[in-house]
Order: C-alpha cells, then structure tokens, then sequence
C-alpha cells in the first residue's frame, strides 16, 4: 500500500506555517516519529535475536559436546546411556522413540483430523459447524500436562484391559493423546483449505452429477491439496516437539525399538529427566540436553520449512 | 474420461449409499475429537473434584496428599504470566506494529517475517534451552520468576505478532487515509486511528497467547524451575514453581491420593484458562460496543 510521506522534511515548509510555534512543534513531531520508527523497529529485531540466541546457544553448547563425544559415535551408535557407566551416547534410541511416537500420533490425528475437516467443510449444517468447530479447537487449547495425566490415568490402563503385556509407561498412550491433540492443527488447517476451494469447482461437478463424496474425495480434496498437506507437516512437526504428555506417558527408558507397547524415551523426555536430576553446569550431562536439543530443533525447522514449501509448490490457484 | 467420470447410470444407487456412508465416517472422526475431549474432562472432574477445597487453594505442597495444596504454583503462575504478559505484549505489538505499518518492501522485513513464522514452529522446550544457557546462566538470573517470565515472553513472541498483525491487516485502509487527508503523522494515524480499530483482535490473540503461556511446563523445567517449594514468590528474582509443574510432579507420583490431587490441580488450572478465554470474548465485546466507525 501506498502511504504519503506527511513528515517528509521538505514538506514543513515555514511558508506554510508562518508561526513560529507551530513550527517548532511540527519539528519535534518529526523526531518523535523518528524514535517511534525506531522504536518498533528493535520490537521487530527482538524476534531476529531470539532465532540468533536459539541457534548460537544451540550450536555452541553442541561444539563443547563434540570436544567429548565423537560425532561418528552420536549418530551411528545404537546405545544412549550418559547418565551412567558404561556412558554411550547414540542418539539413535531417541530418534526412534520420537519417530515412533509422531508417526503413531499421526495414524490417529491424520485419518480423523481429515475426515472432522471434510465433514465440517462439506457436509454439517451450519448449526452443527458453528458447535463443533470451536468444540474441537478446545483439543488444542488443552495444556499437555492435562493430556500426560490423562495418558498415565486413563487410556494406559484402557490399553492394559485390551493388550494385557502393556507395560505402565508405553509409546501407544503417548500417540494417542498426542494424536488427539493435534487433530485440531490438521482439521482447522486443512478445512482452510478446502473453505478457500472456489464454490464454482464444487457446482462444477455436482452439475455432473457427482454426489457429495464425490465432490469433496475428487474435487475439493486435490483442490486444497497444498494446504492440506503442509498440515500434515506441521502436525508431525508439533508431534515431534510435544514433551509432557510423552515425557508423562511414554516413559524414560531409551531403547531402538518398534514395540509401542513398551516403554521408550523421546528426545524431550530425556531434556525433561536431565533437568528435573539438577545436572551441574559444564558436565557432559549438562551439554547432552543441547545435543539432543540441537537435534530437534533442525528436525522440526526441517519440517516447518518443507511444510512452507508445500504449501507453495502445490499451491493450486483459482480465480 | 467422459461419461465414466463418476461411474455409470446404473451405479447410482451404490453412489448414493456409499456417499452416505462416507458421511457417517466423516461425522464419526469429528464426534471421535469432541467425545474424547468430554470423557477427559469427566475423569479429570471425577478424580479431582472431591479434592477441590478452599484450603486446596492456600496450603502449600505436602508430603501427606490431605494436606496439600496449590499456594505456591497459583502464586508463581500469577508472576510469571503476569511479567510475561508485561514483557511480551508491548514488543509483540510493537513488532507487528513496525511490520504492518512502517515497514518498508525490502529483503530485512522479509527475512523478519519469515523468522517469525519459523519461531511459531520451534518446540517450547528449545526455549527452555535458550532461557537455561542466556537468562538463568549467562545474565545470571538463577532460577528465578524473571528468567522464568523472560523465556515464556520469547515463547509467545511469536504468537502475539502474528495476531496483532492479521489484527492491524483487518483495518480498513479508508481510515489510514481518512486520517492522513486531515493532516495527521503517521504515529498519529496508528495511535489514534488503526490501534484502537484492532485492539479487540490484538487484545483476543494476546490473551491466547498468554493462556498457551500459562499450560506450558516443559520451557520451565528446562531452565530448573523448583517441583516443590513451599513459598510464595515475593520478587521476581525469587525461586518459583507453576500449576503445570505442580500437576505434572503430583501426575508423576504412583499413589493415587497424587494422582487425585493432580486432578485437582488440572480443574483450577482449567478454570482459570476457562476465565482468560471468557475474558477474552468479553473484551471482544467490550471493545466491539466502544468502538464504531
């Protein structure tokens, strides 16, 4: 947008404010813009500086960490185990742990945050939408610590009746209410999607003779397909970070395995167990927490920035 | 394609019924979400309701489950939201401020916009990271309210600008130029004019942003918030502990009286987001009746 430029030097002429007073106070008008300006200028850099403390705190945490642990050992061994001897320190039994939770998470929140998003843009009644939308946004307002008790105190042992070799902390419980927390990430994004669909494609078809299934699987769906797929992304990417619920849920045993009956550790569950045992500053164990940290934060920027670019490259534009 | 698109004439019944069955399974994921939102709330009110009392409310934490209470995360959520709060909202409007309305087109505010994005994307316990190695470390702030507050401002950072920025977007341009043509400087067109047109969405994405702050546990973990202190914060370079902390240490614990006093301790907090949130609709409204153009 255009914006005059009212405060441009050159336009407070004295000629056109003949009195002195008047003029004074136009000038002191402009230097309080000036500092205004730049004022709001350092609110903006405050963001800039937060990513600049976040990656050099990150990555100098992680280079004193690499003086002590070789690199090859960090992603190749399959052992984690820095808080006691023999000390091994192979990321790989987080990954994993993590990986297993997220993608579990996502076999509950994608079929279903899909299908509420479907259903609340194609099919429900106004009356119904108006109800369940903001119903379903609740999910996400939820803190996670709320859905770590209800893990531990409820869907652990429901699982325990159905699968009776459940153990007491298992990567299912964590899936499933970290799964249910985001389904409102994918629903919401994803019916964005489809509401942006213009109407005239959907009348298209049904002029064709489609039914609503028809409409909504062939028509709205690869439509809003960009949208609907940087959901996905950033779902997993939210999934990956979640901490309580896993950190609550999952357990604190890092093991590479597949079992989601079993107890495993995520990633932010060890941050989490590092800083509730008080490790002292400048300890292998202390510089652990930033390994792991740098890790998953270029997991989940990897993620956020696929999700961007999805969003672009599959972009379908309607006019 | 043609004529086959949506199979033939004959196959319009099994269409029809497989449309309706599509529905139903449509309708099933949604109910699925609000079901499991309503059975949570119903163990969460089940186990801890019975455990709700006033002294709940003003007894610190204890060893013995009949005992405890809640005092000293009430007291630490209400300082370190409120310096959050504080903290986070001036420069988080401040920013969206610069960007919407100062900003010139130019690779900086791009690179600042694109930052902004990518922060809303980075898990909360990496700023529990950055809070531990900057503010309880290097400034040396310990583990105190203020480190504490310092993190969760940078957390919801991010949340605020984007809000405060669809905020200022909504403003109709006529009245920027419906100032401009009167002769008012720019501060004055965004103090005056804009501001006060977008604070109903900038005051609604803030108090969002601050309920997020308020649930959050594992940022304040991270950087060593205390488990069990049995004081209140009386400065902001005092120890503290949060609700969250405290439901997550009782949730932790395998006796079920813990168990029912985490229950507790998740109903309050609820109840308190449940206010923020009717505040926030409440304001809306406020600001809605206020203002007219």
């Amino acid at each position: 947008m255009q914006r005059p430029e009212l405060l441009d030097r050159s336009a407070v002429r004295s000629d056109l404010w003949p009195q002195r007073e008047s003029l004074i106070r136009q000038r002191g008008l402009f230097d309080a813009e000036i500092g205004i300006r730049a004022l709001l200028f350092a609110c903006a850099l405050v963001s800039v500086l937060t990513t600049a403390g976040i990656v050099s705190v990150l990555l100098f945490e992680t280079f004193t960490f690499f003086e002590h642990v070789s690199i090859v050992e960090f992603f190749t061994s399959d052992k984690w185990t820095p808080l006691f001897e023999p000390k091994n320190f192979g990321i790989l039994p987080l990954v994993v742990g993590t990986l297993l939770v997220a993608v579990c998470a996502m076999l509950v929140a994608l079929p279903l945050g899909l299908g509420s998003a479907i259903y609340l843009s194609e099919y429900a009644p106004v009356r119904v939408r108006e109800v369940a939308k903001p119903a379903l946004e609740v999910l996400a307002g939820i803190p996670t610590v709320v859905y770590g008790y209800f893990a531990i105190s409820f869907v652990t042992p429901t699982l325990q009746k159905i699968i009776p070799s459940t153990e007491v902390f298992n990567a299912a419980s964590a899936a499933i209410v970290v799964g249910v927390m985001i389904i409102p990430m994918v629903s919401s994004l994803s019916e964005d999607a489809m509401a942006a669909v213009p109407t005239s494609l959907r009348e298209g078809a049904y002029a064709l003779g489609a039914t609503k299934f028809e409409v909504s699987t062939r028509v709205v769906v690869p439509a809003a397909l960009s949208g609907i797929l940087a959901s996905f992304v950033l779902a997993i990417s939210r999934a990956i970070g979640e901490t309580m619920a896993v950190s609550m849920a999952a357990g604190g045993t890092p093991k590479l395995t597949l079992n989601i009956f079993e107890s495993i550790q995520t990633m932010t569950a060890y941050i989490v167990q590092v800083s509730l045992g008080d490790a002292p500053h400048g300890t292998i164990e202390f510089q652990t927490i930033f390994a792991v940290g740098m890790t998953l934060f270029v997991i989940t920027f990897a993620l956020n920035i696929l999700s961007q670019y999805v969003m672009r490259r599959f972009r379908e534009v309607y006019q | 394609m043609e004529g086959q698109l949506f199979g033939g004439a004959g196959q319009v019944q099994a269409r029809r019924r497989f449309n309706v069955i599509f529905a139903g399974v449509c309708l099933l994921a949604t109910v699925f979400g609000i079901l499991f939102l309503l059975v949570l709330l119903r163990e969460v009110l089940a186990e801890g309701a019975g455990w709700l009392s006033l002294d709940f409310l003003t007894r610190f934490p204890s060893r013995f489950p009949a005992q405890a209470g809640i005092k000293s995360a009430l007291f630490g959520t209400l300082w370190v939201i409120g310096l959050t709060a504080l903290m986070a909202f001036p420069v988080g409007v401040g920013a969206a401020i610069f960007l919407e309305e100062y900003a010139p087109r130019h690779w900086i505010t791009d690179l600042i916009q694109a930052n902004i994005s990518n922060l809303a994307g980075v898990p909360s316990i990496v700023y529990g990271l950055l809070g531990l190695a900057l503010f309880v470390r290097t400034f040396g702030l310990g583990r105190s309210v203020i480190a504490g507050a310092l993190t969760m401002a940078l957390l919801i950072l991010p949340i605020i600008i984007i809000a405060s920025q669809e905020a200022l977007r909504a403003v109709p341009t006529s009245i920027r130029e419906a100032a401009y043509a009167v002769g008012a400087s720019r501060w004055q067109v965004i103090g005056e004019h804009v501001l006060p047109y977008a604070m109903p969405g900038i005051l609604t994405g803030a108090i969002l942003a601050v309920s997020r702050a308020m649930g959050e546990a594992s940022p304040m973990i991270t950087i060593g918030a205390l488990t069990f202190i049995a004081y209140t914060p009386q400065g902001p370079l005092d120890g503290f502990t949060v609700l969250p902390i405290q439901i997550f240490n009782w949730a932790s614990r395998p006796q079920p009286a813990f168990q029912n006093l985490a229950a507790a301790g998740i109903i309050v907090l609820l109840v308190v987001l449940l206010a923020m949130n009717t505040a926030a609709i409440l304001l809306r409204a406020y600001y809605r009746g206020k203002v007219k153009w």
